[in-house]
């Protein structure tokens, strides 16, 4: 119980949230759009193949975002299109680089085999020849240091000594995910060949016109590194990777993004086996992308180490997020990107990659800061009102339950604290924001919560009925309110988990609430409220029935009905369990022989307290002896002592 | 109070002394639920509800160089001019205002325009500009949730239909679940507020603790109904009735518990903030509690009991016990059978000579 305020306290000391660090811990949870403001951005979209925008594009633009952002945690965006153009994206805090990437990247992936390659910067003597002497797969190259870029897209460092297969030492491969045995197919050259090119690697691609462009290109010009879709998929492309630091000529696509069919960040695994630490993303193809993949790999591979035409090019948006070389056919259709990467940039990549591509391309408008479109008055006199509420709660359970209140409203502190920490800790850690909808579900997790309690309450109140004593009727009371408890949170906690799964957007957030509250609520029974209980039976005041203590048996006891006299002496109980109560409390009675016994029948003289037993039954002259027996055996012990 | 003890009322109805036939009287509590339902349904064709700007878009004035960005002579501005809509507005940067609307009309546009120019010392034709906004809850959104919703209810009718071993039971609860949920939505629809997002969120909240509800009562009446049919003074109706009655307690405890945060925040956004999205959820909320709670005891049950009864093996031990009770009046040695199951009692009967005390000496 203790464990999540522990680490939210190490949390803030160590991660401590302030300007320069907005996704940090603080004791304070993030709070959503509506409450806190956040940043509106503005995009304008043009579609990649010069087709008309319609509304249908537009609302398909606005699914993909939608997807992406929720992927990255529960912050209830709010997206919405403007004049039937524009797309409102409103994010709340203040997003970094990345998150307006992730909204606005169009992720076009596709893969190009390399034709040439050299330095995305001006060099002072000679433009690179067609083919480096200084082979990418030679490891590092001595890139000079005035190979600052501009901001690189994907939030990496540009790290200066890069080589142009993106990686700062050792030759970068395309590694198999797995050993595929599966029988390599016959490559099919289509129409991804141009009529001049034997094959998409043919360097005959290269028309004067194109290496022109080649040499003029300088990554480290404003706007060369703006991710632009719309690339010719059946032409050769001259383009930078994404850090600036190298230019490539690449040949028609052979592989396009959509053959993806699934992706996902994690660690690079080393050469035998070990983990590295660097970030890269996994990808599966489907089967028409592996077939593909495969008949690529294997003519790659052909090429032979140091050749930049072993390379191949990971196209994202018309810039090269990593160019890596090819040792041997993979015929499973699973690889992995590795680059310059860190671990934000590839989980951001491969969220992109498994959201698919959107049909357009965005400008970003204007990026403004915008405030909370509920006022703050709302949401304090919404808790102001709350707590009022919440007062009035504590009130009625102490008029119900007398002191026994005090522990439902214990109880109920007790979740409250769990939840806030709960909170303040997936705040940090996955991006979770607090929405007004989401404040109004923990106030109805109120009624949720103290349900438990009354349910338990109330099953204890009826064994005290039956007559038992109440460290009886705490045990049994338990047994059966926890089957109960159990059964109702299950269908709760059913319906948070199809709801999240399957909801966006703000019903997401609500439903990611629901179920938050309704695992706190049955810990709280289960870890705190039951074994307080347990305790509380024990304490004279409540066990001998005090008149304010809730539990007071002459109040709860049957007797104080009418006993339902059936005849021969004999008093029914009222449940079917009459006969096995009564045994039970026999039992009892048994093992607590101090316990008065319990006859506080109205107009009825009992009889003596050694002739029956707690539910009145008289006793047979056998289990009078038992008892007097044990009794004996019992002071016997205690002198003993 | 007075002569009225909470505690004493609860004794007589866990112990069948005092017993409200509240399954013996289905036939009225189904009549007044299919009355509200088709009250509600009527409401909801005449009277259909409003959907909000997030469901449907509409206009949006952004201002520039104002001279103030408070918010409160926007909302007055366009309550001048649209009254009862409740404009959505927001700051932008430091001196621009977003104010989003319903549809308006050229005309209403003009009138909009010409007051927020007086509210905030601006120029109409330069700092002013007007377009559409489209929905931020689209047709995407509410698919999905539909979707969500509609699996979960499935999954929560099987998962009942297994806990409890019979499928009655979770078609009763299922079926009384949707009915608060119409007779809700028909209250809402009465009070006429537009349906926000939060209203949506309020109707889920409904739903849910709806089926928690009718679980908890429910596990009630599985507890008392086991071995109904194993002996043969009661039936599984009387059983059922008992653990109403036996519940009526827990009810009134928890709903006045669950309702009385969620009033605070309807009264309180009701009459002082106006309206927004506590006042729409907290009013679904408020209503959809009070009317779930009141039909886990009134509707559920007994339309378990009703579908229930037409179970063979029930409908056979039914017959069974009330034949063997028409002829078992005088049969006293039955009676005195000690430890059998108490048959419930209702006041004005007894049971027989031989159960009388008898002074022994």
């Amino acid at each position: 119980m203790l464990l999540p305020l522990a680490g939210l306290l190490t949390g803030t000391f160590l991660d401590g949230r302030s300007a320069d660090n907005p996704g940090g811990a603080s004791f304070a949870p993030g709070l959503a759009l509506d409450l806190e403001g956040g940043t509106q951005i503005i995009l304008t979209p043009t579609t990649t193949d010069g087709s008309q925008i319609t509304d249908a594009t537009v609302a398909e633009a606005i699914n993909v975002i939608r997807q992406r952002i929720d992927a990255n945690g529960v912050s209830e965006a709010e997206i919405t299109s403007q004049g039937g153009q524009n797309i409102v994206v409103g994010i709340p805090g203040k997003p970094d680089q990345d998150t307006i990437n992730l909204v606005s990247q169009s992720a076009h992936m596709r893969f190009r085999p390399v034709l040439q390659t050299g330095y995305g910067f001006p060099v002072a003597e000679e433009t690179p020849s067609p083919t480096p002497t200084d082979a990418p797969a030679d490891g590092a190259t001595d890139a000079p240091a005035d190979g600052a870029t501009d901001a690189p897209a994907q939030g990496a460092p540009a790290d200066p000594s890069v080589s142009p297969a993106g990686r700062s030492a050792g030759s970068p491969v395309v590694l198999p995910a797995a050993d595929g045995a599966s029988p390599s197919p016959t490559p099919t050259d289509d129409a991804a060949a141009t009529a001049t090119a034997s094959n998409p690697s043919d360097l005959a691609q290269i028309t004067p016109e194109i290496q022109q462009q080649f040499d003029d290109l300088d990554c480290t010009a404003d706007g060369a590194l703006v991710g632009r879709g719309g690339d010719a998929a059946d032409a050769p492309l001259v383009t930078c990777s994404t850090d600036g630091l190298f230019k490539y000529i690449l040949g028609p696509v052979e592989i396009e993004g959509t053959n993806i069919s699934s992706a996902s960040s994690g660690l690079v695994p080393g050469p035998n086996g070990t983990v590295t630490n660097e970030w890269g993303v996994n990808l599966t193809l489907d089967s028409t992308g592996a077939k593909q993949f495969a008949a690529t790999t294997e003519r790659l591979a052909a090429f032979g180490d140091g050749s930049p035409q072993n390379q191949f090019a990971i196209v994202l948006d018309g810039l090269v997020v990593s160019a890596p070389g090819t040792n041997e056919p993979i015929r499973d259709g699973r690889a992995m990107i590795s680059g310059s990467f860190t671990r934000d940039s590839a989980a951001a990549l491969a969220n992109q990659l498994s959201f698919g591509a959107l049909p357009l391309q965005f400008d970003v408008q204007s990026q403004q800061e915008i405030s909370a479109t509920l006022g703050s008055e709302q949401l304090q006199k919404g808790l102001i009102a709350g707590l009022i509420g919440l007062v009035l709660v504590v009130v009625y359970s102490l008029f119900q339950y007398r002191t026994l209140g005090l522990l439902t409203v214990a109880s109920l502190l007790v979740a409250g604290v769990i939840t806030y920490v709960s909170i303040t800790l997936l705040s940090w850690g996955m991006g979770y924001r607090l929405s007004l909808p989401g404040v109004a579900g923990m106030i109805v997790a109120i009624g949720f919560t103290a349900d438990s309690f009354i349910v338990y309450f109330e099953r204890i109140r009826d064994e005290l009925r039956n007559g038992r004593t109440l460290h009886f009727a705490v045990q049994h009371g338990w047994a059966r309110a926890r089957r109960t408890i159990y059964a109702a949170k299950a269908v709760n906690l059913i319906s948070a988990i199809i709801l999240y799964f399957l909801a966006v957007g703000g019903v997401q957030g609500f439903a990611f609430t629901l179920g938050l509250t309704t695992i706190i609520d049955v810990m709280v029974v289960v870890w705190f409220t039951h074994p307080v209980m347990e305790l509380i039976a024990k304490v004279p005041f409540f066990r001998d029935g005090h008149i304010a203590s809730g539990l007071n048996r002459a109040r709860l006891a049957l007797t104080a009905a009418k006993p339902r006299y059936v005849g021969a002496g004999r008093v029914a109980g009222p449940e079917t369990i009459a006969e096995e109560v009564a045994a039970e409390v026999a039992a009892e009675v048994d093992e607590e022989p101090t316990e008065p016994a319990l006859v506080g029948a109205v107009g009825r003289t009992p009889l003596p307290a050694a002739a029956t037993d707690e539910s009145g039954r008289r006793l047979t002259i056998a289990e009078r002896r038992a008892a007097e027996r044990k009794a004996a055996a019992g002071t016997e012990n205690e002198e003993g002592h | 109070m007075a002569g009225f003890s909470f505690a004493a009322w609860g004794n007589d109805l866990y112990t069948g002394r005092r017993s409200y036939p509240i399954v013996a009287r289905r036939k009225r509590w189904f009549a007044v639920a299919g009355v509200l339902a088709i009250a509600s349904v009527a409401l909801l064709l005449f009277k259909p509800l409003s959907l909000g700007i997030d469901f449907r878009g509409g206009t949006e004035i952004s201002i520039e160089n104002a001279s103030t960005t408070a918010q409160g002579p926007a909302i007055a501005a366009v309550q001048a001019v649209v009254p009862g809509d409740e404009p959505r507005v927001a700051s932008v940067g430091s001196n621009a205002l977003r104010i989003q609307t319903v549809t308006l009309k050229d005309e209403q546009v003009a009138q909009v325009k010409s007051a927020l120019a007086d509210a905030y010392g601006i120029d109409p034709a330069t700092d002013l500009s007007v377009s559409t906004v489209g929905p931020t809850w689209g047709q995407g959104v509410s698919v999905r949730a539909l979707w969500g919703v509609i699996v979960f209810v499935l999954a929560a009718a099987a998962f009942m239909a297994v806990y409890f071993r019979a499928w009655r039971m979770s078609v009763a609860a299922i079926v009384s679940m949707l009915a608060d949920l119409l007779i809700s939505a028909g209250v809402y629809a009465l009070v006429g507020w537009e349906v926000t997002p939060s209203t949506i969120i309020g109707f889920l909240t409904i739903l849910g603790f709806s089926l928690y509800d009718k679980m908890v009562v429910f596990d009630k009446v599985r507890e008392n109904a086991d071995g109904v049919l194993d002996q043969t003074r009661t039936t599984y109706a009387e059983r059922a009735n008992l653990a109403v009655n036996q519940t009526l307690v827990r009810s009134i405890n928890t709903s006045v518990v669950a309702l009385l945060p969620v009033g605070g925040i309807l009264f309180v956004g009701a009459l002082l903030l106006g309206a927004g999205t506590l006042r729409d959820l907290s009013l679904s909320l408020f209503v959809g509690i009070a009317v779930g709670t009141v039909s886990s005891l009134f509707l559920a049950t007994p339309l378990d009991v009703a579908l229930r009864e037409r179970e063979p093996r029930i409908a056979a031990h039914t017959a069974e016990v009330l034949a063997r009770r028409a002829g078992a009046i005088d049969d006293a040695a039955e009676l005195n059978v000690v430890g059998s199951i108490a048959s419930q009692l209702r006041p004005g009967h007894h049971l027989g000579q031989a159960a009388q005390p008898r002074r022994k000496r």
